[in-house]
Formats: C-alpha cells, structure tokens, sequence
C-alpha cells in the first residue's frame, strides 16, 4: 500500500508537537512491510533520518516548466532530489502555475514555518500537491494537520485516492473559543472532503463533531504516544543545586497551555510551604505578562523563568524538576507530560487535555481549579512516597505507550476506507 | 442438627471533607457533615429501618427459633445516635429478645489489628465493647475484625482480651479442600474457635439475588433451604454480609424482605435451626485446625488485604497514620480522641486503591485526590497533637521519658509478683505509684521551664546585640 502524506514540520526541525507527532506515528506504522510511506514536506532541512520513509521536499518540486541548467539544478536541489526525479515532476505538471512566483527551476520557496503570509504558502503547498500526486501511483491520502488540509484534498480530486485527514489540534483549542473564520473554513472544507478523520482523543472528536458537524461515524480516536528516549537522554543528571523542589512548566507560553493558572498555583504553594521554587520554560506572546502577573504577587524570588528551550535543555529542564504541570486550557493531546513521565518526573495534567483520557497515573486538575492544583502540588513536593509512587508507576505507564500501536490502528483506518475489511 | 448462622456487618465511615492544605492549622473539622448525614439517613430509611423491623417480626413469628447476630461498629453508632436514634432504638428492642447476639470488632473500624507494637487495637476492641454493653446490655465473646480480617499474629491477643470465638472468611488460601461449614479452631491457638464465611452462599444473595444473568435466577428461600439440607453431614452454614444487602444492595422491588422472611418457615419445615456464633461455638466441637500465616479479608476477588494495602500511598498513609499511635495515646483531649478513631477507618485507605476503583459511596474522583486529601487531614491532626503538649518535647526526651516509665512498671510488677500483696501493701503500693507519676510530672514540669528560659535567653540575645550595635554607632 502506498500513502502519500502530507506534514508540515519532522525533527529534528521541530516547531511544536505536530512534527513528533507525525514523525512517532510515521515510525509506528513502519513496522508494517507493506506500507510505503512518503511524506511531502515544505522545507526538510536534509538531516531527516529517511530510513523508513520517503521525504519529498516540496521547495524543490517544480510548478513551472523551467529548463533550467544541468550545473545550475544540481546546484540548486542541494542533494534534496535527485536530477531524475526533478525531470520526472516536470512532467507530471498539468496545470498553469504561472501566477505563482516561482524561482530558477520552476519551484516555490517554502519558509517550513508559521510565518505571517501562512495562507500564501498554503495555496503555494496545495500547487505542489497538484504535481506530486501525480508522480506516482498512490492508494490513499494522509493529511496532518488543517496546514495541509487543502493539498490533500486537491491530491483526491485530482487522482479520486481516498482522503484521510489526521487532526493534531483545532482552531477552538488555539483561540480559546474566538475561532478564526478562515481558519475555520479551511479545517471545516477539509473534514467535509476527507473519507475518514482520524482524531488524536475523543475530546477532539467531540469538537469535530459538534463545532465542525461531522457524521461521527466518520471520525475515529488514535490516541497519541510516545518514541522511548534514546540512551543519551536518558544518561542525563538531574542538576539541582538549589536544594529545592522544582516544579515545571513547560511549553509555549501562550492562552492555550493555561500559564497564568500555573503563576496563581504558585502564589498558593509559596505562600504555605517552604523549599520550593517554580519555573516557567519556554517562550511565548504571553510571557511578558506572566512575568508581571509573578511580580505583583510578589514571588519572583522563587519563580523563574528560562525563556525558549531547545533540543537537549528541555530534558535537562525535565530532569533536574520534581513535578511537571500541564494546565493546558485546551489541549487536543499533548505529548510532553508523557514526555516527563518518561525521565521519572511526577505530572499533573489538566482535565482538558486529550492525553488525560489515557494516562491513569497523574494528577488530574480542572486547568481553572487553582486550589487543587495548589493542593497537588503541595502533596507531592512535601510527601516524598506519593512522589515515588507516582514517578514509578507513572514510567511504568508511559513505558506502555507505543507508536506501533497507534500505527496499528491507523492502518486498520486505512483498511477500512479503501474496503479491504 | 445443621444451623444457619446469620450475621450482618454495619459500618458507616465518617467521609472526609474536602481539606485542601491551606486548612492545615486553621481548620480543625475534617468531615463531610451534610454527605454522611444525608448518606446514613438515606440507608436507614431504606435498609436499617425495614430490616429491623422484618427481623423483630421474624423473631416473634418464629418464637425465638430465628436468631441473628450483628457487627455494628463504633463509628456506625455514633452516626446513627446523632441521625437516625429510631435505628438505635430498634436495635434495642432486638436485644431485648434475646434471639440477637452482637459481635466485637475494633470501635474505629480500623485495621490497629495490624500494628504489634502497641495496643492501640485493644484499646478499640475495648472501647467498642463498652459501647455495645452500654446500648444493648450485652458483652460481646465473639469476635469480628474490620473486613473479616483474620491471621494467626492476632490470635493471642483476641483471646487475651476474653473472645472465644472469631469470625473470619472462608478464603481459598487458608481452607484449600475443606469446607467452612465446620467448626474450626486457629492452628496458632486451639482454644480459639472459628466460624468462616460460605463465601459461595452469602454472595448468592449479596450480591446475585437479583442478577437476570445467574443460572440459579430468581433465588427462593425454598431453593436456598434445599441447598443446605442436601448439603451432606455439615454443621453449620456462615452466612455473613453487609446489613445493607437487605434494601440497599439488593433493593425492596426485588423481593430481598421476603426472602429472610420466608426463610425461618422454610428452614423449621427441613429441620434446619438458626443460631448465633457463640451458640455455635459453645455447641460444637472443632473438627480440625485452621492456619492464616498471612492476612485474609472478605476482600471481593483476592480474598486479602490488596483493596486496602496494596500501592504504595496506601501503606504510606497507614504507616504515617499509626505513628502518631503513641503521642495520641498521651493527649486526654476528648476531641483529639474522637477524630483518632475517625480517620482510622479503613474505607480512607479504600478509596486509595488504584486498581479497586469502582467504588459507589467514594467521595473522591480519583485515589490520588483520596491520598492529598487525607495527608492534609493527618498533618493538621499531627499538629494539633503537637500543639497540645504546650512544651516540644524532643523525640529524645520523649524516649527517655517513656523509658522511665517503663522502668517503674516493671519495679512495681516486680513487686507485685514477689509478695503476696496485703491490703495495707496494695495501698502503699498505690501511693508509691501516685508518686512516681508526680516525679515523672515534676520531671516534664522542670523541663517545660528549662526550655521556656532558653528560648527566653535566645530571645534574648539579639536585643542585647542590637543595643551593643546602637551602642557603638553612637
């Protein structure tokens, strides 16, 4: 069977969770032998590992009829595609692109981020679907995430392949309700279009449901998972000099990860109990606020902040922490408490997020019930066996949560839409 | 003859409040007044209330052939005294017919069975007996521990405390082939008699009665007499269960009332008594020994201790609970005793398990919020303790302060053995005991005063080197 997906982000270039998502899934379903995988992707930076996928990268792929020089192409595909296969997109072009503007060799730059013109490079993406699902004969249509959804749907319109849209996350989780209507109108044009909707928890399918008035019978839950950390990670020492309880967050600070509840949390915690401090990492639109919010509460001496977290800090940050919290207002799924749990950290999680529905040993808060947050949080930092208790049994359950499985049933998706069962 | 040997077990906790940590040293009351009102009214009005009265009928109807026997424990009691006395008041009127036997157990509920080192479980044992005698009029001499618990450790002390006889679960793991429809005696001391549940037959109408799904559906006391009277050569048959079966487990509608009703009629009809657990205990001899090295309960699946003290924050709370056993035992404070053997009842470690949780009148969303919520409950209670000895004594005083003690127990013990005591004697004896309490007072005393004036010299200190700092800048 060969799939043809489309993403927007892989490691190790990573934005947010949609590129560990994509690539843990992509890896999960690997394991099946008769499952081709190629994955289009705006802008891979060529450190990609490849061994169980196909990446296409589509500011390389030609749009326009261009006969440009051997020495000038080679030079300019920088080794992302081969010659051959430049030529062979070439004839796959059917279309006048030409009001598109394209570079040397025919081709559309790509930023592979979320910049402000993120609805040009949508349009410019879907032109590229248009050449790419004609170069080869593929069985079904993958799409992760609403970036991509208009490129699959032109890949089934043009070969009559099955549509499955995969959502990571909607605009009602990112906006706290005040949805963006063209946001809306590309997430909504893409679920009408899709065979199948695959949902990472039932909470999102709930949205998609009731917000996007999809026919449930359409729309199937893959709970998210988690890739086990590589030696090196794992080999990582805590480092705490302060002799203090660390309590984290982690992740962009912005209206829908909730930080402000975590900042009031605090404030509670601080106020009682001696011996902890609290950190807020990484960076976000809301960060100037949150340190504001810490000052006028008076607890900037035992709240810190680290700004943005890259590549390894994030797990140094996670190991040298006593406690992870996510009080995530709206969280489709969210890998990263599954991410703590794996270095032995003991998690709190909102309610509201997807990765509650599947994870039984972490705190369970309402992400606007600061008093038991608070009061969680004093359990753990003052009671040294809950703590244990929940960091063993809480690695013992996340060691559970494997990609494969969510591949397995992904494909059992596949199967079902292309009839084979 | 066989017999029937009905015995009904009635415990309702004291469900904790919602007690986050910033109570802890402002807000001493720690129960859900208006949930366990609402809770124990509602079962006395649908299960308590009838069944008294279906037993009290029973009992006239029969002449005092039917027999019953019941386990209520302290905290139950005291619920019911202060909301529904009517519940009391009938149990009463049980009494006084002479057909009911009530049973001993630990006042809280608890599982103090399980600590060696003190006698926090006598304590309870003895407590509760006080109780039922002062209601009922009776002194119970069989004995029944918090969830049926039994192993050998705790023979010894239930028979040392006056208790013939103990009820326990016919669990697969201590009675292998046997049946339970014998008389047994513990393997750990003989003249300890044991009655063990027919785990089999009291499920049946605990928890199958009304089930559409069973085979042996819809349960009629008739069938059920059949089953004992084919049942060869056996003794007795234990029927034990929760008191609440009747009308709240198994609801009015499904006929659970008439059951029991029909049931002395049927079993007089086959020859088949009712007697009460000392009545069986004194009227048969022990046909073989039963060992329990390790605990069993009546525990749903496992038979033991596993949906109490199974993960890791359940012992964590036990073991942090019972620690406070020995400076509990030297506060006098009424209230501090009350909420003691309030927060001992096993349902707070229930509501923890994490793999038993389906819980009907758990409070909690999930056993991690039962663990914070109790630990809030247990460091406000620790300080409460703390706070009433005015004076901190150091762990290290304290130990040496009991240790005296201990010494002069065991001079008086000496004593005591080595002479034939005389009146006169016991009496110089007493006053030598009165004074050696008021030493170990003067001791306390004049530490409490050494320590104030430390803390008065530190104090102080730093004036005095403020005044020295003026002083100089002068």
């Amino acid at each position: 069977m060969k799939a043809l997906m489309f993403g927007w982000e892989f490691p190790p270039h990573i934005l947010g969770g949609l590129g560990t998502a994509s690539y843990g899934l992509i890896k999960g379903m690997s394991r099946h032998k008769d499952i081709d995988i190629t994955l289009v992707l705006p802008k891979p930076w060529g450190d990609e590992d490849q061994s169980f996928l196909k990446i296409i990268a589509a500011n390389k792929v030609p749009i326009v009829w261009q006969e440009p020089d051997r020495k000038f192409l080679k030079d300019s595909l920088e080794g992302r595609i081969s010659s051959d296969e430049y030529y062979h997109f070439r004839n796959c072009i059917c279309e006048d692109n030409r009001y598109i503007g394209t570079n040397g060799i025919g081709s559309v730059e790509f930023s592979g981020r979320y910049p402000d013109n993120l609805l040009e490079e949508i349009r410019n993406y879907e032109a590229v679907a248009g050449v790419v699902c004609r170069s080869n004969n593929f069985d079904i249509i993958h799409s992760h995430d609403w970036l991509t959804y208009d490129a699959g749907v032109k890949a089934k319109q043009i070969t009559g392949k099955p549509l499955v849209i995969h959502v990571h996350a909607t605009d009602f989780d990112r906006s706290r309700g005040n949805v963006n209507p063209t946001v809306y109108n590309i997430e909504k044009y893409g679920m009408d279009m899709a065979d199948h909707i695959i949902t990472v928890s039932n909470m999102t399918r709930d949205t998609v449901i009731n917000k996007y008035h999809i026919d449930p019978r359409k729309v199937t839950t893959v709970h998210n998972a988690v890739t086990p950390l590589s030696r090196e990670i794992l080999d990582i020492k805590p480092n705490n000099n302060t002799g203090d309880k660390i309590v984290t967050f982690l992740g962009r600070i912005t209206m829908q990860k909730g930080p402000e509840f975590f900042v009031q949390a605090a404030r509670q915690v601080l106020q009682r109990t001696p011996n902890v401090r609290f950190v807020m990492a990484g960076g976000g639109d809301k960060m100037a606020e949150m340190v504001d919010l810490a000052s006028a509460y008076g607890i900037v001496d035992r709240f810190h902040f680290t700004g943005f977290l890259k590549g390894k800090e994030v797990y140094e940050m996670l190991k040298s922490s006593d406690l992870y919290i996510m009080p995530s207002v709206s969280e489709p799924f969210g890998i990263s408490p599954l991410e703590a749990m794996q270095c032995g950290v003991p998690t709190i999680v909102s309610k509201q997020s997807g990765c509650a529905e599947i994870l039984s040993k972490v705190i369970k808060v309402d992400f606007w019930d600061i008093d038991a947050m608070a009061d969680a949080i004093h359990s753990i930092v003052t009671n040294d066996a809950f703590a244990e208790y929940l960091k063993v049994e809480g690695k013992k359950e996340v060691d559970e949560i494997k990609w494969e499985y969510a591949g397995d049933k992904v494909i059992n998706v596949y199967n079902q839409v292309l009839g084979y069962k | 003859m066989k017999s029937i040997c009905l015995y009904f077990q009635i415990h309702q906790p004291f469900r904790l409040k919602r007690y986050r940590f910033f109570n802890i040293g402002a807000d001493h009351h720690y129960f859900d007044d208006a949930n366990n009102e609402a809770i124990i009214k509602r079962i006395a009005k649908n299960s308590y209330i009838p069944a008294n009265n279906a037993m009290l009928q029973m009992i006239k109807e029969s002449n005092g052939e039917f027999k019953v026997a019941y386990s209520i424990s302290g905290l139950a009691l005291e619920q019911l005294e202060h909301y529904c006395p009517e519940v009391i008041d009938s149990f009463k009127k049980l009494a006084k017919t002479g057909c009911v036997e009530f049973l001993g157990e630990t006042y809280a509920h608890s599982f103090a069975s399980l600590r060696k080192e003190n006698n926090e479980f006598e304590k309870q044992v003895e407590a509760h007996s006080k109780k039922i005698e002062s209601l009922f009029g009776q002194k119970p001499t069989v004995f029944r521990n918090s969830e049926l618990l039994f192993c050998d450790d705790m023979v010894d002390r239930v028979l040392n405390m006056g208790f013939a006889g103990m009820l326990a679960e016919g669990a697969p793991q201590t009675l292998d082939w046997k049946s339970p429809n014998y008389v047994y005696c513990s393997a750990a001391n003989k003249r300890m008699k044991l009655l063990l549940k027919n785990c089999g037959m009291s499920d049946d109408i605990a928890y199958r009665f009304s089930d559409w799904g069973w085979r042996e559906f819809p349960l009629t006391a008739d069938k059920f007499a059949n089953w004992i009277m084919n049942n060869p050569e056996e003794q007795v048959v234990n029927l034990f269960m929760n008191y609440e079966v009747l009308g709240e487990i198994q609801n009015a509608n499904t006929g659970i009332f008439d059951f029991f009703k029909a049931l002395p009629k049927v079993a007089a009809s086959r020859g088949i008594k009712f007697a009460t657990p000392s009545e069986v205990i004194n009227n048969n001899n022990p046909t073989d020994q039963i060992s329990a090295p390790h605990p069993t309960t009546w525990a749903n699946a496992t038979k033991d201790l596993s949906p109490w003290l199974a993960n890791t924050i359940q012992n964590e709370a036990f073991n942090k609970l019972y620690a406070l056993t020995d400076k509990v035992n030297r506060c006098s404070d009424k209230q501090i005793i009350d909420d003691w053997y309030k927060i001992q009842s096993t349902d707070h470690l229930y509501y923890m398990s994490t793999s038993f949780y389906n819980q009907t009148f758990c409070p909690y969303d999930s056993p991690y919020d039962a663990f914070i919520n109790f630990m809030n409950v247990l460091s406000d209670f620790n300080k409460r303790i703390e706070s009433f000895f005015t004076a901190d004594i150091s762990e290290e005083e304290l130990n040496s302060l009991v240790k005296e003690k201990l010494a002069l127990e065991a001079e008086l013990a000496a004593l005591k053995s080595g002479k034939k005591i005389t009146k006169s004697e016991a009496k110089a004896e007493k006053t030598t005991k009165k004074a050696a309490k008021e030493t170990k007072e003067a001791v306390e005393e004049k530490q409490v005063v050494e320590e104030k004036k430390v803390k008065k010299a530190v104090e102080k200190k730093p004036v005095a080197k403020e005044k020295e700092t003026k002083k100089k800048a002068k």
